[in-house]
């Protein structure tokens, strides 16, 4: 019977395409929906968390750093509540990591604070002595695209129903508002403002404070919304 | 041409593959020794500000390797291999030149494009799939003309049956098509909404969906760029070089239909104790058991190849390679079903023994079998003999006991990492911080380096000595039949 397939490449092919695609088709696709719907609480991402988001990724941070919190005792211990599917409904991509070089982050924002981490960002070493990760100088310097963050959230909301301008938790407010270009990034600009007042970077302050928002208060945005 | 006449092969194509081989295995194994150094002396971090970041050259390290070497590695033995067992030339049909031509060059341009990319930050983070948009429809551009090249020697053959090497082949075409097709579908938000970097996307699917849609990629791209070509380079030239039939063909039709049939399902085992369903961990963690069988049916089939002529170790350093790839190969496939046993994956996940577990699978299987088959070709593409035995032993040793360095260093350092990780004392706290668990494996990261640098001298060795075949070995008269003549 191998024989024939053998001498024939059209049904050989199609032979093995049969082979690896079952599995997927058994495994990826049924579960697929239920997977996606989200935790109660779980918000999606402001502009300027986004904008930070795509620092997170444009430095690899997810290199060196999960973001996924195992069902262990010693990692509810560590890091907090172990991870629902629901909280990464949101979350695209995913950033979930396969080597912790570093600690898990999942939920660093209830236990590191603005300080901290622009500490940690500028000299790493400055707050816990003996790590291998590197300074993030650039950062400091850097301008965050709040322009591609707006197009994400607008793409999202429109293709994928993500709830930008809804009330969510139905107490008649909107939870998470996007609104127009314009308004959009201003509130971004806004937000950022608020982080960099718990900041001490003085030309940080003072590039927020003009209207330009440095990559190091959108990912500390960001990280901060880990909870 | 008459029948009965000498096929004349092209080996133009062949030969731009090779040289894409040696640079970018150059290119991304000094990346990879960079950052085994890095981790070891933090302070080398910030030699070259933001572009000389740990974290920012990692993904230039992996596809450099991945989709700049060993894609390379297995493009230039396709153009080789299957005009031979093909029995046609690529000259005989000026579109398939053309096609061949174009799929070099566009694949090349591709890797530089990576390279610039991901030097910039530009990356979508999943892992093996970093590449933006523009560059994915690039891949995917070259990746049909290589399917092309593939049915089409396959469509003008002479030789009515299909070597297993072409079932390999053929199976990589499909498999990658599929997972990488999959994997990157993405929305460009620039081009829906009209603001922002044209070049960003953002991922079709979300959260634990797109983690699934990932390793149901990322594993298998193991297993169809990792496994099945360098299968098929194998069962190609360890018959050719020993001059030995392959062991048994029974066994290698159960191996290669196993293989295709088990390897998808075994994906789930990078998503243990994660977000995912219980019974797809679960369906992770046995399809990788069971993927032992076909992965040490091929192993078997290649080491019994050798069986009574097992000398040709002492006399031929090519068998040696491909003798220590097989054996590698079944060192890897072991190790990874045990580290996708639930309790294992435990203390395993996160650590460096998956690192660990990568390279001795990467380093000892795949980097050895495609160094063995360019030696093996480049006599026949050149007309010249192996430029020096020497150089080639001493490769050999140097590079395993590189590997040998790097992955027991590696275990020893996850096992370490996982356990101190969960250690608690007797009141029930945590016994280490994070950072404890970061300090102790110091001593690790240093041996691994110096295991990595050996091995990356071994590779510049081998590179001179394919530059040295290429330009001023012997010259041969006539093609060699089986063993690759080596100057002494």
């Amino acid at each position: 019977m191998f024989h024939w397939f053998e001498q024939r490449p059209f049904f050989f092919a199609v032979l093995v395409f049969i082979f690896v695609a079952f599995a997927g088709i058994i495994e990826v696709i049924p579960d697929f929906a239920k997977q996606s719907r989200p935790t109660v609480g779980t918000k999606p991402y402001s502009v300027l968390e986004l904008a930070g988001r795509h620092v997170y990724i444009k430095d690899s941070c997810n290199a060196c750093h999960s973001q996924l919190i195992r069902p262990f005792k010693s990692e509810t211990d560590r890091y907090g509540m172990y991870s629902l599917s629901g909280e990464y409904a949101y979350d695209r991509p995913f950033l979930w990591g396969s080597k912790r070089t570093g600690p898990d982050l999942w939920r660093v924002g209830n236990y590191r604070t603005t300080d901290w981490h622009e500490n940690h960002m500028m000299d790493p070493a400055s707050v816990v002595p003996g790590t291998v990760m590197p300074a993030y100088p650039h950062q400091f310097t850097n301008i965050a695209d709040l322009d591609t963050a707006y197009a994400e959230a607008y793409t999202v909301k429109n293709v994928f129903n993500t709830p930008y301008d809804v009330d969510i938790d139905g107490d008649g407010k909107i939870d998470v508002e996007l609104g127009e270009y314009e308004s959009a990034i201003a509130k971004a600009k806004a937000d950022a403002k608020a982080i960099a007042a718990d900041m001490k970077n003085q030309a940080v302050k003072d590039a927020v404070a003009n209207g330009q928002v440095p990559e190091i208060v959108a990912l500390i945005a960001y990280l901060n919304s880990l909870k | 041409m008459q029948n009965g006449a000498q096929i004349e092969y092209d080996y133009s194509i062949a030969k731009a593959f090779t040289f894409a081989t040696i640079l970018f295995g150059i290119i991304g194994m000094t990346i990879g020794v960079v950052l085994a150094f890095q981790l070891a002396f933090p302070e080398l971090n910030n030699l070259a500000g933001e572009y000389g970041t740990f974290s920012r050259l990692r993904p230039l390290h992996t596809n450099g390797v991945a989709f700049g070497f060993t894609l390379s590695g297995i493009f230039a033995c396709w153009y080789y291999i299957a005009q031979r067992v093909l029995k046609v030339s690529l000259k005989e049909s000026p579109f398939l030149m053309g096609v061949a031509k174009l799929h070099f060059l566009l694949y090349f341009i591709t890797i530089l494009l990576a390279v610039v990319t991901l030097f910039m930050g530009i990356t979508t983070s999943k892992e093996y799939a970093e590449l933006e948009w523009p560059i994915d429809i690039l891949v995917v551009v070259w990746w049909v003309l290589w399917g092309i090249s593939v049915f089409g020697l396959i469509g003008i053959r002479r030789e009515r049956t299909l070597y297993i090497s072409i079932w390999y082949f053929i199976a990589c075409f499909i498999a990658v098509a599929m997972l990488y097709l999959f994997n990157n579908m993405e929305v460009p938000t620039m081009l829906y909404s009209g603001y922002g970097s044209w070049i960003h996307s953002v991922s079709m699917y979300a959260g634990t969906n797109d983690a699934l849609v990932q390793w149901w990629y990322g594993h298998n791209a193991v297993g169809f760029v990792f496994t099945v070509p360098i299968i098929a380079m194998i069962y190609y030239f360890l018959p050719k070089e020993s001059g030995q039939n392959v062991y048994s063909y029974k066994l290698s039709i159960l191996a290669f239909w196993g293989l295709l049939f088990v390897y998808l399902w075994a994906g789930g085992h990078h998503l243990i104790y994660s977000t995912v369903p219980d019974w797809m961990q679960t369906m992770g963690s046995v399809m990788s058991v069971v993927l032992i069988l076909p992965s040490w049916g091929s192993a078997i089939n290649m080491l019994l190849t050798m069986k009574g002529e097992w000398q040709q170790l002492q006399t031929n350093t090519l068998i040696k390679f491909m003798v220590l790839a097989s054996t590698f190969y079944m060192l890897s496939t072991i190790e990874g079903p045990i580290q996708s046993i639930k309790s294992v994956n435990a203390i395993a996940h996160f650590t460096d023994w998956i690192p660990g577990h990568v390279h001795d699978g990467v380093l000892g299987w795949v980097v050895f079998m495609i160094m063995a088959a360019l030696f093996h070709m480049a006599p026949r593409m050149y007309g010249r003999e192996i430029y020096s035995k020497s150089l080639m032993d001493t490769q050999f040793w140097l590079q395993t006991t590189g590997i040998v360095l790097y992955f027991t260093s590696m275990w020893i350092a996850g096992i370490t990492q996982g356990m101190m990780w969960r250690a608690y004392d007797e009141y029930g706290s945590l016994v280490y911080s994070f950072i404890d668990t970061v300090t102790v494996l110091q001593p690790y990261y240093t041996i691994r380096a110096v295991g990595g640098l050996m091995y990356l001298i071994g590779f510049f060795m081998f590179a001179w000595n394919m530059y040295k075949t290429a330009t001023a070995g012997r010259v041969l008269d006539k093609e060699p039949t089986n063993a690759t003549p080596v100057a002494a």
